[in-house]
């Protein structure tokens, strides 16, 4: 607790730092220049916007229009990828979101918006605002339905410009966290009844107060930025496009506990993000929001950058800090938990990316405005990468307690193809398959655990009929196999039993009491391993056993893989009746030469030659659609090959 | 003294201890691997997950080895539970051994055969398939020879050097069911630090490191 003046040297030193940073971007935003804002993530980047920019650039020039390019982070719409919003006030309308914006469509809208004043509204998503020219975006479900806490920001500040972040009210909540006593924002994340984001739902504050009863002096916050579920990329994009709320929440966290020092763990195959983030950290180290003596507080904070090597383990905690002191990241038995005992002996906080980006909020706006977000036992919002067969993949930040199926159907817009949902995976490796029984789950750390699966870090995989879930279960269980640190019995040898068997079924060679040797080891390896890792590696496999037996049955009785997905059992063939004489679409393709034409001029597959590879099915043109597959692959039917001597003839 | 109740017997061990070291001070045997007199609960590698006993308290099944002694605790070490859990960490080992035991130096000396013995069970892994790996022998250290398909991974070795030398020659290198016993790259320049204090040689629980001398047999796999 401060005294009176410190409390209002704190308040000046905001004050005069929050101005300059409002004047700043006011002047930005009164500009009466047109304003390009370009989705400048990783994501982003990976479908071209840096060729967008470049091209927009290029264009300008060209034209000798006057605009400004102002690189944001990610909007989180990355079907939609690269997004463009373009604010044009000459123009009279208002700021438009633009979906998938090409080098080419770059340059047209330059030409044609920029300059003529033509919106092309066949390529305009919506406006971003409310109007009456242009529907808003605000329309649709997957804008409405989503609730942004953690990503309110992200998207419409350029990562690398700390004053933007200030415009909004970023570091308010630092300075009135400094001017309490820890204890309060303690009780205040308590009463927000905020749990960890990281997977497991730990209470925030309870992990905060053990840390600041625990003895030592030299405390420590990490944040677990070691990201690496399949399909996961929450916090990447949070670090990339607003680095400095979860930079805003670390320092608020260490008040709190009273540590003087914080570490990101960041994985070295994120670039972007460390680059991102050690800009920030300099940036906030200026304005003297980290360094010593806080805005005149009194009270000294500053934080560090870690690159993990990319072992997926050195997520799990105890695996976190053994990397950090140079070991190798090999997890140890809990307790002494590291708030007890963290790095190198110290107290430790380890906390995710996204329960750091929280607290600024929470403190901003108090706990009762947290607690009416989401359900009594889950407050506050979850961010979940949506992918796989969806029609919106991307980045969603919704209210607790929204169901699955308002999720994948409404939010994310359903299963593209006019396919059937089969299933959903939650959590990663580490969680399980739910089917169709389950779209009526609240997505909430209670629910989804009851159900058999994990909220996880937030990985979310939606998968249609086409997809076999013998064959996932051998995906994810073949990572955390590989992933295993090795260090104990049951997850180093466990996990590779298990896989050996998923492998087996997968090519029809199931043995007698395979299914029931799946489960009872899955079951030893989840009581039986040492750390969190090992506990849930099983999860897929027993969720899978338990909702889509049926499917393993298959498999193992009949050799049959229902969804034709797994190559040794399913076989390729041309429906005679639906192949177009004369067209030679799958010929072409075929990279192994098994497409032979009957004596009729149709097509044949010559399952001694095909590899499986798909291939002529993509081919095939839509209007006959005549490549079918088939499992068990004996089930195919036999088109001869007409004798050689004809295509010596030909 | 801390007086616990163990299967029926009450027993007393010294504060700090370990459920494990106050069993096996007493005589109770747990089958263990992974565990030294030196360790204290909170530094066990609760590596081998054989020491596993019920508590009352604990939902689970827990590592003897982690778990500090308590007044009025009771802990169960021979439980359905607990030994079916054993018997399947066991073949898990197993799985991944040579059993040769007739070839192999740590015959009658090896702690695998005295933990089947101990639970009843054979040097058989069924229904897992015996999984083993290549090559059956690394000899490229100068002073011992390293059988990958007899380590049971307990890391004593690893362990014990860094105990002794403060900068230690063995460590373990590979991920997940690849995860041996190495020493930085298996570069003999690098291992020729090794002073040859043979102490991990002398707290092998199995005939995974062989000095290249003492056994016959020791190079057989390089021929």
């Amino acid at each position: 607790m401060m005294t009176g003046d410190a409390v209002n040297r704190v308040l000046a030193a905001y004050q005069a730092i929050a101005d300059e940073a409002r004047a700043r971007r006011e002047q930005f935003e009164k500009s009466p220049l047109p304003k390009i804002h370009i989705g400048m993530a990783t994501c982003g980047i990976a479908s071209g916007a840096l060729e967008t920019q470049a091209a927009f650039e290029a264009a300008l020039a060209d034209r000798g229009i006057e605009a400004l390019i102002h690189t944001v982070g990610c909007v989180g719409h990355c079907y939609a990828e690269p997004v463009v919003i373009i604010d044009h006030p000459d123009s009279g309308f208002p700021p438009i979101f633009y979906p998938e914006v090409t080098p080419g469509k770059a340059k047209m809208l330059v030409k044609l918006f920029l300059e003529e004043g033509d919106p092309r509204f066949e390529h305009v998503m919506g406006a971003t605002v409310e109007n009456e020219m242009i529907p808003s975006v605000m329309e649709f479900a997957r804008f409405n339905r989503e609730k942004r806490v953690i990503m309110e920001r992200c998207g419409r500040i350029d990562p690398d410009q700390i004053h933007e972040y200030i415009a909004e009210g970023g570091y308010g909540a630092l300075t009135t966290a400094l001017c309490r006593k820890p204890e309060t924002v303690i009780d205040e994340i308590e009463a927000a009844g905020l749990r960890g984001r990281g997977g497991a739902g730990f209470p925030t504050a309870r992990k905060w107060r053990a840390a600041r009863a625990a003895s030592g002096s030299d405390k420590m916050i990490v944040c677990n930025a070691d990201e690496g579920d399949p399909g996961a990329y929450m916090d990447r994009t949070l670090l990339e496009s607003n680095p400095h709320q979860v930079i805003e929440g670390m320092i608020i966290a260490a008040l709190a506990v009273g540590a003087a020092r914080g570490l990101f763990y960041v994985r070295a195959e994120y670039p972007l993000a460390v680059r991102i983030l050690t800009t920030a950290v300099e940036q906030a180290r200026e304005l003297g929001f980290l360094g010593t003596d806080i805005l005149g507080s009194g009270l000294d904070f500053d934080i560090d950058l870690f690159q993990g090597s990319g072992a997926f383990v050195c997520g799990e905690e105890t695996a976190l800090i053994r990397s950090v002191e140079g070991y190798r990241g090999m997890p140890r038995h809990r307790p002494p938990y590291p708030v007890e005992q963290g790095i190198d002996g110290r107290p430790t906080v380890i906390n995710n990316v996204k329960t750091l980006a929280t607290i600024p909020p929470i403190v901003e706006k108090g706990a009762d405005w947290f607690r009416a977000i989401g359900t009594a036992g889950s407050p506050g919002t979850a961010v979940f990468s949506v992918v796989g067969n969806v029609t919106h993949p991307g980045l969603v930040e919704i209210p607790m307690g929204v169901t699955l199926r308002d999720l994948i159907f409404d939010i994310c817009g359903g299963i593209p193809d006019k396919k059937r949902f089969k299933a959903v995976q939650i959590g990663g490796p580490s969680g399980g398959c739910l089917s169709a029984d389950f779209l009526d789950t609240p997505v909430d750390f209670d629910a989804l655990t009851r159900a058999g699966a994990m909220m996880g870090s937030g990985g979310m995989v939606v998968m249609d009929e086409d997809v076999c879930m013998v064959d996932v279960s051998r995906y994810f269980l073949d990572f955390t196999q590989k992933e295993s640190c090795g260090k104990c019995t049951f997850c180093r040898i466990g996990t590779r039993h298990l896989l050996d068997i998923l492998r087996r079924l997968t090519r029809g060679e199931g043995r007698e009491g395979d299914l029931e040797q799946l489960e009872t080891l899955s079951r030893a390896v989840k009581q039986g391993s040492l750390c969190g890792l090992g506990k849930t590696a099983p999860n897929p496999v027993l969720t899978s056993l338990a909702y889509f037996r049926d499917e393993y049955e298959a498999h193992f009785k009949e050799g049959r893989c229902p969804s034709c997905a797994c190559r040794a059992l399913t076989a390729f063939f041309i429906d005679l009746d639906k192949c177009a004489r004369g067209c030679d679409a799958c010929v072409g393709c075929c990279p192994v030469e098994a497409v032979f034409t009957t004596s009729n001029r149709k097509k044949g597959i010559d399952q001694q030659l095909c590899v499986k590879c798909g291939e002529c099915v993509v081919a095939c043109p839509p209007d006959y659609d005549a490549v079918e597959k088939v499992s068990p692959a004996a089930l195919v039917p036999i088109i001869e090959r007409p004798p050689e001597k004809n295509k010596a003839e030909s | 003294m801390i007086t616990l109740t163990v299967d029926d017997r009450t027993i007393q061990a010294p504060d700090g201890s370990s459920v494990l070291s106050a069993c096996l001070s007493a005589g109770i045997i747990i089958p263990h691997l992974c565990w030294m007199e030196t360790d204290s609960p909170a530094g066990a590698p609760a590596a081998c997950r054989l020491c596993l006993v019920e508590i009352d308290g604990f939902r689970d099944p827990v590592t003897a080895c982690t778990v500090p002694v308590e007044n009025g605790m009771t802990v169960y070490t021979g439980t359905e539970v607990v030994r079916s859990l054993q018997k399947m960490a066991f073949k898990l080992l197993l799985s991944v051994h040579r059993v040769d035991c007739k070839h192999c130096p740590a015959n009658k000396a090896c702690a695998l055969q005295d933990i089947a013995k101990f639970l009843g069970v054979g040097l058989g892994c069924k229904p897992f398939e015996r999984v083993l790996k290549e090559p059956e022998v690394d000899t490229h250290h100068p002073v011992f020879d390293y059988y990958p398909n007899r380590c049971v991974l307990c890391g004593l070795c690893v362990r014990i050097c860094r105990q002794r030398h403060r900068q230690p020659q063995l460590s373990f290198a590979g991920r997940g069911f690849e995860t041996v016993v190495g020493y930085f790259d298996a570069d003999p320049l690098a291992a020729a630090n090794c002073v040859s204090c043979r102490e991990c040689l002398a707290v092998c629980p199995t005939g995974a490191l062989v000095e290249r001398t003492a056994f016959e047999g020791s190079t057989r796999g390089n021929s």
